[in-house]
Order: C-alpha cells, then structure tokens, then sequence
C-alpha cells in the first residue's frame, strides 16, 4: 500500500521490546526492534526521562536515533535554563535534517552532556546512556505520571508504524 | 489543519497554500520558511524562482573555514548565510529555482516525521515530475540526473512539523563554484568530482523554467487541494517571531580566518 512506499527502511526493520535497565529484552512486542527500557518514561515524540531524587535526566530513545540516522550535530542550551514539557530545548541533525527534541517536563537544566559536542554519534551508540541530553531538576513531578512507562510506548509506537 | 476540496472517491485533499516568488532575495526567503515552520499549522508550498545577489547559504552546522574560500568571498562581498536547516552548502543565484514544502505530519497519511520516511517521499514526488525528462535519482539524499546532482535539498523537522526545501540548478555560474570547497562529508557516489563533473543544469534536460513549476503544482494535486496565495499574505509580519537563519558579517568572516573556528555545542534558546 502507499504507506509502505514511504516508510524508510530503517522503520521496516524495527522491533520493539522492553528490556529492565541491566538485562537483556524480557520481552517482544511485535515484528519490530528498537530497545525500549523498563524503569523510564517516555514522551511521544521519542523522548526518555530517568527520575532519579532531585534530578531527571533526558535523552532520545533508540528508535528515534534508529529513524534519524548518524547524528552528526548537536544543538543543545546551557545550564540554567529553564524547559517546558513538549517543548524544543535543542535539535540534532542527521541526514542533513535538523530535528528538534523536545522535553518531557518542566524545570531547570542543572546539566548538559558536553561529550556530544565532539561526539554527537554517541546519542545512536548509547541513547540511554552516555548519549543523555540534558539533566533537569523537575519544577512539576507530576508531570511524569502523564508520560509512558515502556509498555505504552511500545505500543505507541507500533501505533505510529501500523498506519 | 485547514481542510481541502473532495476528490476522486470522496477523498478529501488535505489544503496546501502556493506562494510564487521570482527574484526574491533568500535571506528572506528562508526567514518566511522558518516562520510558516514554526508559527502556522498550514501546508505550504513556496517556489522562488531565481534570486540576487549571489549568495552563500551553509547548513546549520557548517564549518565556514571547511567549505568556503573565505578570503574571495570577502574581497567580492559575498553574502554568507547561516539556515535553520541541517545539510551542506549551496551558491544559488537567478539560475536556482527554490522549492519548499512546508508540512504538518498529520497532511500525509501514515508520513512519519523522520528525515528519510520524508525523503522518500518526496523523492516519489519528484520522480513524476521529472521522470519524463531524464533518468531522475534520488541519489544518497541528491536529486539527479543519472549520477549528476542538479538539486540540494535540506530539512528541519519540528514535533509536529517539517519542512523540505531544495535548490534546484536550472542553470549556474561556474565561476561561482570557485567561492566553495569540495566538502569533507561528501555522498559517496560524488567520487571525488570536481563541481563541473559532479553538477549538471536542469535547462540541459527541460523546456523551460515554467514547465518544472507547472510540474510540480501538478504532481503535488494528487496530495494536495493546491491554493494560491497572495505574496504581501503570506509576508505579513510577525514582530513576536525572531529567526535563527542569519546573514553572517565580513566582521564574523574575518574573525574566523584570524581564530581556529571550532565546533561547539551551541547555545539555543529553550
């Protein structure tokens, strides 16, 4: 049909399941791959969120580094300014295309990952590691219970593909 | 999302708004993109055929000191842009005929708004533009005729949004091509060829500038409920929305032949 004409080969492979943060995929969702990672929230526009006492840090997920290709660029702000959910706080760039990344909560950036200056490659290699983003110290935790744990957002996702 | 006319079956075409411009300067080109990009939720389409004068325009993060003869460039003022968009590094002049389709991710059923789902599909738009004309590619995210570029394109996507524009080389200047370095991220198929033997004019393949444009309103009525707009519309000021493409300085040019430029994260504004 004229959808799988125009969904990129990188989408066609992907599987999705979820994984707890040190083991291996505890399960598979369907017929495509992408690491999604229990103990994380996500956002719809592919974002992850890791809760951690004062501070949350934020990256990309595997999917969506899968879908962008080799990044070969970062954009990102400087510590202390302050982000909003949904909202652009940076943007990387592959396939000659900027792409903005978007926050899944509110607050104050206490830190951003300067390894991606020189090494914006780090964000496909590690998404849920040494490719973190941004670390912010949550103004609304609440806000979190709005996102989707790894489940719904595997769901989600597959959502995205089937149409 | 404004809703278009049925078609065929019933289908209701999503709305797409045209603004035709000839000579239009880039710079304000780009600064109208990066507006309708970021501040309307309509589908755009803005063909800008030919502009002056000639003007460097880099992608958001080009190395001035990797891909222009700064020096030149300074001696004969000219213009060096910094876009919004990602990609490489164009001199467009009246021979360029600009392109640019500006979407919401929702205007094409089941279009995820990723670089290449996007590439791809524009790819198929094209091809039935200029199928009938030569052995069109999409060539390593080039549009071609068979293995020589004739369009550079671009994108930035947004959460709900994304652009894709191209300039396209109805004709050019060679002497312009001396103002570039052949980049170091260069498509493989390129081969390490020289701007003479890795481009060619789209005027060597077509009858006519008016010919491509008419093609492409066409190809773009089997997505589109296509609607003209009028030019001083869709340049009405939006004082709240400051652009980031920006025209850099002989100042900034030359300051970057005095230091070692480097490649920082840059500072946005959240």
């Amino acid at each position: 049909m004229a959808l799988r004409l125009w969904a990129s080969s990188a989408a066609n492979a992907l599987k999705i399941s979820s994984s707890a943060a040190r083991a291996a995929p505890a399960y598979s969702i369907s017929r495509y791959f992408s690491t999604v990672l229990d103990g994380l929230k996500y956002s719809s526009s592919h974002e992850w969120v890791k809760h951690d006492g004062s501070v949350a840090t934020i990256g990309i997920t595997d999917h969506a580094q899968d879908s962008l290709g080799e990044l070969v660029y970062v954009e990102l702000p400087t510590a202390g300014t302050q982000v909003s959910q949904g909202e652009a706080f940076g943007n990387v760039e592959s396939v000659k295309a900027t792409s903005d990344v978007n926050s899944p909560i509110s607050g104050e950036i206490v830190e951003v990952n300067a390894a991606l200056n020189e090494k914006a490659v780090l964000i496909n290699e590690s998404p849920y590691g040494d490719g973190w983003m941004i670390k912010v110290k949550p103004s609304n935790p609440s806000e979190l219970d709005a996102l989707l744990d790894a489940g719904k957002y595997t769901k989600h996702c597959e959502e995205e593909h089937a149409h | 999302m404004s809703a278009g006319l049925a078609g065929p079956r019933g289908a209701v075409r999503p709305l797409m708004q045209l603004v035709t411009m000839s000579g239009a300067p880039i710079l304000r080109q780009l600064h109208l993109e990066e507006r309708l990009l970021r501040c309307t939720g309509d589908n755009w389409c803005i063909i800008n055929d030919g502009t002056a004068p000639a003007t460097i325009v880099m992608g958001v993060s080009g190395r001035v000191s990797e891909l222009v003869e700064i020096q030149p460039v300074l001696r004969d003022q000219v213009p060096v842009i910094r876009r919004f968009s990602g990609g490489g590094t164009v001199i467009v002049d009246q021979g360029t005929v600009f392109v640019t389709f500006i979407c919401s991710k929702n205007a094409i059923a089941g279009l995820q708004p990723f670089p290449r789902d996007i590439m791809s599909w524009t790819g198929q738009l094209y091809e039935k533009v200029f199928a009938s004309f030569g052995e069109f590619h999409l060539l390593e995210n080039d549009y071609a005729f068979s293995h020589r570029k004739f369009g550079g394109n671009a994108q930035s996507i947004t959460r709900n949004r994304w652009v894709h524009h191209t300039s396209f080389l109805w004709d050019y200047d060679m002497k312009n091509m001396d103002y570039l370095k052949i980049p170091k991220r260069a498509p493989k198929y390129r081969l390490a060829r020289n701007h003479t033997d890795f481009l060619c004019s789209m005027k060597e393949y077509m009858p006519s500038r008016s010919v491509f444009t008419e093609g492409i309103t066409c190809a773009l009525r089997d997505h589109f409920t296509v609607q003209p707009m009028e030019l001083e519309t869709a340049f009405s000021d939006d004082k709240e929305f400051v652009p980031s493409t920006k025209l850099l300085s002989p100042q900034d040019l030359e300051a970057i032949i005095s230091s070692k430029e480097t490649h920082t994260v840059h500072e946005v504004q959240a």
